[in-house]
């Protein structure tokens, strides 16, 4: 029987995920592993909101700074557990972008696109200047999650490069399981139908206006648990996370590894997540470099490295 | 007029529309009864595909009323009228070109298959089978369109004849009871016109009330029971595919294009 292509784009993502360690020979790449993985988590929200539907949001990074400070305001405030913090987190992004997303997702295109940038930089700006709340610049420390030490407790001893690195890989599992499921079902294909003609997405039923609210919605709800567990993990959190070069940073991992495809968005997420730390060894063209490859890769393959190089190989062997 | 019986699904009434002080539709009125076909004719830029977006909720009618099995629904969006049984088609084809030609049709189930948000995310059994369920039906009309063997292909990739086929499907997904179909044959080749032409009558035959803007003027006439004919904006004669083809002012307006050129345009 032929696997379904959901369950082959899965079965790959664990499998990468499950021998990527036996080749990590130091902490540090646990640590650069599970930037990649909360990094892929946050782009899959992406690949809902760009890749299924269409709608371009220059201001997702203002969901994981709400992601994120919620970790590190509400135990301090409400003596909230930070795990119960990263809810409460989301449910705030899921609320906001809910009464944000009807405005402006009226909008097309670049009119959208800025409007959600404007979000985006009110957000990081309150985050900023509210400095008795937030802490300012510097940002705040976030309270320990907690859970490595219960199962340290329970016998099973990691260290905190390993135990970031199974969490955000299985948040990044979980969220890939979810989008996949979204895309063979009635409202991702919905999505995706209104991405192709809206005008014919209406005629067949489907209220266009609330189906764009909820990819919104839920790709909110995805870029805030990932500054969630970013601010977990590095157990601080600094404005910057909510910052619009952050937001750009998760639409361009999105597009340069195939905004329509989960794998190829991740694969994305990788690229870009890994390459600074490779392009070290050109020292001061880092930047030339990754500006290079990033515009080969669009001007060779359009729909991005994944869904490109797949057609690619498709093409030749037929 | 028709010898179909029961109360008329599709009434419109006095309908009109001023686009920048041009009155492209203006007091247009008819009826449609289940099982019926009524076409609209006239010539390029009589207001028919305009006529077509005012009842189909794309364009908010200026004057004038559209009632849906008794219900008032001037004006009323495209997807809250899919949900009262009025689908369409596109004279220009609105498809889904990213997806495949079985996904296009999928869609126009979507009101059959939507569950929960939730259901769908988490994969639930009932969200399942509901597609499954969603997917037979839609390769059974691909068959009835004979496009089943096109089910796996990207539909952009399809010819303009099948894509207009598809796009019949797609709408037949809906189960409407008021089916719009602008220029279903246009482009099509005799044969595919031939089958169109069937499918449509079918289509009649089941109980859905057919309101047809087409080209063809021999299709026009064989299957219509009542034509509309508009000219400028206004209803210049309807009645019969006899009556209105005897009509004068239609062989002046229309008709008169083909058989006496010269008269064109006045």
């Amino acid at each position: 029987m032929r696997l379904s292509h959901k369950y082959s784009a899965l079965l790959v993502l664990l499998a990468v995920v499950a021998v990527a360690p036996l080749f990590f020979p130091s902490s540090y790449y646990y640590r650069v592993a599970s930037l990649v993985c909360v990094n892929g988590l946050a782009v899959i929200g992406i690949v809902i909101l760009t890749g299924y539907a269409g709608q371009i949001s220059l201001g997702h990074a203002g969901f994981a700074g709400i992601g994120a400070y919620a970790c590190a305001l509400a135990p301090v405030h409400l003596g909230l557990h930070p795990g119960a913090a990263l809810v409460l987190g989301a449910l705030v992004s899921a609320g906001l972008a809910f009464l944000v997303g009807r405005p402006i997702l009226r909008l097309k295109g670049y009119y959208l696109g800025v409007a959600s940038l404007g979000f985006g930089i009110l957000v990081s700006m309150v985050l900023t200047n509210e400095s008795a709340i937030t802490g300012g610049p510097d940002g705040m420390q976030v309270a320990d999650l907690g859970l490595r030490g219960w199962l340290a407790g329970i016998g099973l001893r990691l260290t905190t490069g390993q135990f970031w690195y199974f969490v955000n890989a299985l948040a990044m599992l979980i969220g890939a399981w979810l989008a996949l499921n979204l895309n063979e079902r009635a409202t991702g294909r919905a999505l995706r139908a209104l991405h192709g003609s809206e005008t014919a997405a209406a005629t067949v039923g489907i209220d266009v206006a609330r189906a764009k609210l909820s990819a919104f919605v839920i790709s909110a709800v995805y870029a805030s648990v990932a500054g969630s567990l970013l601010a977990l993990q590095n157990r601080l959190v600094t404005p910057d996370i909510a910052g619009y070069m952050h937001s750009i940073e998760m639409v361009t991992m999105a597009v340069l590894g195939g905004v329509g495809s989960v794998l190829g968005a991740i694969f994305g997420a990788a690229v870009l997540t890994l390459l600074p730390q490779v392009l070290t060894a050109f020292d001061q063209y880092e930047q030339i470099a990754l500006g290079l490859i990033m515009m080969l890769v669009m001007i060779y393959l359009r729909q991005g490295i994944v869904p490109g190089l797949l057609a690619l190989i498709r093409g030749r062997g037929t | 007029m028709s010898t179909e019986t029961g109360r008329p699904l599709l009434v419109v009434e006095g309908l009109g529309i001023v686009f920048g002080g041009l009155r492209a539709v203006h007091d247009v009125g008819f009826a449609l009864k289940p099982g019926e076909i009524v076409s609209i004719i006239g010539p390029n830029g009589a207001g028919k595909t305009t006529l077509f977006n005012m009842i189909s909720g794309l364009y908010m009618p200026a004057s004038g009323s559209v009632r849906l099995d008794g219900e008032v629904v001037t004006g009323m969006a495209s997807h809250l009228l899919a949900r009262r049984g009025l689908s369409r088609t596109f004279q220009n084809l609105q498809i889904f070109p990213a997806m495949s030609v079985l996904e296009n049709v999928m869609s126009g189930f979507h009101l059959k298959e939507k569950g929960s948000l939730f259901a769908d995310l988490l994969n639930w059994p009932t969200a399942r089978s509901r597609t499954r369920a969603i997917e037979a039906a839609a390769r059974a009309l691909l068959a009835r369109v004979g496009l089943e063997r096109a089910a796996e292909r990207e539909a952009g990739a399809l010819s303009y004849g099948s894509l207009k086929r598809l796009e019949i499907a797609r709408a037949l997904a809906l189960s409407p009871k008021v089916l719009l179909l602008d220029e279903p044959a246009a482009g099509c080749n005799a044969t595919e016109t031939e089958e169109i032409d069937r499918l449509i009558e079918e289509i009649a035959h089941e109980g859905t009330a057919i309101l047809l803007v087409e080209h063809d003027m021999k299709m026009v006439m064989r299957i219509s029971n009542h034509i509309v004919v508009l000219d400028h904006g206004e209803k210049i004669a309807e009645g019969d595919p006899a009556t209105v083809s005897r009509d004068p002012r239609v062989i002046e307006a229309y008709l008169g294009v083909q058989q006496e050129g010269s008269h064109a345009g006045g």
